[in-house]
């Protein structure tokens, strides 16, 4: 029986094991995409596949609040829109376009410039308040998107301008302690990545590829309360006396912290459309001047450091001129004879020059050096000046003797204030500070104890009856001062009637706080002298923050006569 | 044998619900971390908007302006102030 026959066919064997190896060619091919897939182009499928759901997330970092001493905000960022367009993408109805330009407070003409502009991107407006961009996002305009960003606000305004400065519209610092400070102020933004649903929640965490540091809160120094004080009487005086600017200071004698720093003409840093380079200018830090009398304490205590003199030595005086190489020194007050302490009182021209000739110039050159004249204060704060001392070597016996009184030599409001660290602490100078440390500061010694004290003694005679400025007394705390009040230089001659009128002084004299340096630049009222300019405002300053520190009075609390008959003149 | 297979699947489905179950915790529990997080986040920005609004209120020139306008205030009179203290009882 054979198959056929059995109804069957038999098949060629090789069929059979054709199918087979098709079958087991298709795995291979299967096989072989596979381990293509997984091995060789993973890194590249995964990172597709992220693409669809991962998605990588900025973390915004706050910059940090700058407070003042006693912790209330002096400068805090806060978030803000800005608001952007894709201008292809952007289409308004009528309305809408009314509505738009009146939330973003723009003129039509600008916002249908800017939405018709050729550009990928536009800005239609930065900072925007968020109640603002919020009613815009109501408006669901396409094309039309908000960005997070951050704006610094000032609530001190024109009164903290100079010392904070301000940011630029990207919150980094351009200006003053914002400047001064970035680095810690500043925060990084961070970012991490993180797996999105459909509908943009985030579901999951995967890694945080940098943390998010947010800025340092940095307290200053500042006391808020003695900087608008400062602030209020330095801007009346300068407009009483029809000045162009002023500037004032006002240091902790035992920590060496600025406690005040405001200068005038000011500037709102919350809205900053027109600036001028006067209004910027920090004047008390930046600006050099011929600081005249106010100089003069150090020439005096360079001569009694010598030991050839002592405060009772009197010094010729006569006529009250004194002429050297065709330049004539003058003094107001002439008289035949003056003691030492008396040259600082009725501020004497003729008088420090001649103390000044007797010395030799490497010492008098070695302490402005010394007290920080010539040398930029290290306060960190950006533009601060250095001021001129020239070397001893070129000094002329004539320069030497304007020097005594402080003409020929400039330096800023800072530098000064400092500098009279000296006879406010026995002695030393301290090194200055606009962030609060809190702790008292170690000084330098430059001058004896015996001498600071004498000449703090001479500072206060100069302003009781008969010395320069009676005005800078207050009721219930003994004062203690030297006014200046120098000609202005202007293409390097002296103007007749341009003058700097300066007072620097400390109190309680007994034991000495606070050193309150002022200065009015171009007073053009009927007065120019430092003694009836610059010292009312230290007085007035003076006064409030010594009630404001709760100082214990060393004086008796009788009311300061206002009797200006015996002030004395001075003419640097 | 067929046993031991039906009770190691019944294992598995077990597992694999189990499975479901705590990621979709892990999942809502995040969404509150980040909630918090956001909240966190909101609190510090209206708490820098308060420092601003207690900084401005605060002026001094404001309240100086107020106690002397609207309250009438001065500061005392050297006439009619008396130090009281252990040493100043002047």
């Amino acid at each position: 029986m054979s198959a056929a026959a059995q109804g069957l066919v038999r098949l060629p064997v090789w069929r059979a094991r054709f199918v087979l190896a098709v079958l087991a060619l298709a795995f291979g091919v299967l096989a072989a995409r596979s381990v293509y897939l997984q091995a060789m182009r993973t890194e590249f499928l995964q990172e597709r596949g992220d693409a669809r759901y991962s998605r990588v997330i900025e973390v915004p970092a706050t910059r940090g609040r700058i407070l003042d001493r006693n912790g209330d905000a002096l400068a805090v960022s806060t978030p803000v829109k800005s608001v952007w367009a894709i201008p292809a993408d952007v289409e308004l109805t009528r309305e809408q376009r009314r509505k738009l330009t009146a939330l973003l407070a723009v003129e039509p003409a600008e916002l249908g410039k800017k939405l018709s502009s050729a550009k990928d991107f536009v800005f239609l407006k930065r900072q925007v308040p968020p109640d603002t961009a919020l009613a815009i996002a109501t408006l669901a305009i396409p094309g039309i998107y908000q960005h997070p960003e951050y704006r610094r606000y000032y609530p001190g305004g024109e009164i903290t301008a100079h010392v904070l400065g301000f940011t630029g519209v990207d919150d980094g610092g351009q200006e003053g302690v914002e400047l001064a400070h970035e680095a810690t102020l500043g925060g990084k933004p961070g970012s991490r990545r993180v797996i999105k649903d459909r509908l943009g929640h985030i579901v999951e965490d995967i890694e945080s590829i940098r943390a998010a540091q947010s800025g340092v809160d940095l307290q200053l120094s500042i006391d808020g309360k003695l900087q608008s004080l400062a602030y209020g009487a330095l801007k009346a005086a300068v407009e009483a006396n029809r000045a162009k600017a002023g500037g004032i200071i006002a240091l902790d004698v035992r920590t060496g912290e600025i406690l005040a720093l405001a200068n005038v003409p000011s500037f709102n840093p919350n809205n900053r459309a027109k600036l001028t380079g006067a209004q910027l200018r920090n004047r008390v830090i930046t600006d050099l001047f011929e600081p005249g009398s106010t100089l003069k304490p150090f020439t005096v205590a360079l001569a009694l450091e010598s030991g050839k003199v002592t405060p009772a030595t009197r010094v010729s005086t006569a006529p009250g001129t004194l002429t050297m190489a065709g330049y004539t020194i003058r003094d107001v007050h002439p008289a035949a004879s003056m003691s030492i302490s008396q040259i600082v009182q009725k501020s004497s021209n003729v008088g420090s020059a001649k103390l000044a000739l007797a010395l030799p110039r490497e010492s008098m050159w070695d302490l402005f050096n010394r007290v920080g004249f010539g040398t930029a204060p290290a306060l960190g704060f950006p533009g601060a000046a250095a001021g001129k001392l020239h070397p001893y070597k070129s000094w002329k016996p004539v320069e030497q003797a304007t020097m005594a009184y402080g003409h020929g030599i400039s330096l800023s409001l800072v530098q000064l204030a400092r500098a009279y660290t000296l006879f406010a602490r026995d002695g030393e100078l301290v090194p200055l500070s606009l962030v609060k440390t809190g702790a008292a500061a170690s000084g330098e010694k430059v001058i004896s104890t015996e001498t600071a004290r004498a000449v703090r003694a001479m500072l206060e005679l100069a302003v009781q009856p008969g010395g320069t400025a009676p005005r800078a007394r207050i009721s219930g705390w003994r004062v203690a001062g030297k006014t200046g009040t120098a000609h202005k230089q202007e293409n390097g001659a002296y103007a007749a009637d341009k003058y700097i009128a300066s007072f620097v002084g400390f109190a309680p004299a007994s034991e000495p706080r606070l050193i309150i340096a002022v200065m009015i630049d171009e007073p053009a009222g009927s007065q120019h002298y430092g003694g009836s300019v610059a010292a009312p405002v230290f007085s007035q300053v003076m006064q409030g923050a010594l009630r404001l520190m709760a100082v214990p009075h060393d004086a008796p609390l009788d009311p300061i006569p206002a009797d200006e008959a015996d002030e004395a003149r001075e003419s640097t | 044998m067929a046993k031991l297979n039906l009770l190691l699947l019944a294992v598995l489905v077990a597992c694999a619900l189990g499975l479901v179950t705590s990621q979709h915790k892990a999942r809502k529990l995040f969404t509150d971390l980040e909630r918090e997080h956001n909240r966190a986040r909101e609190l510090d920005v209206e708490y820098g908007r308060l420092q601003l609004e207690a900084s401005t209120w605060g002026l001094h020139a404001r309240v100086e302006r107020i106690a002397t306008g609207a309250l009438g205030m001065r500061p005392a009179d050297a006439r009619r102030t008396r130090l009281a203290g252990r040493d100043a009882s002047r």
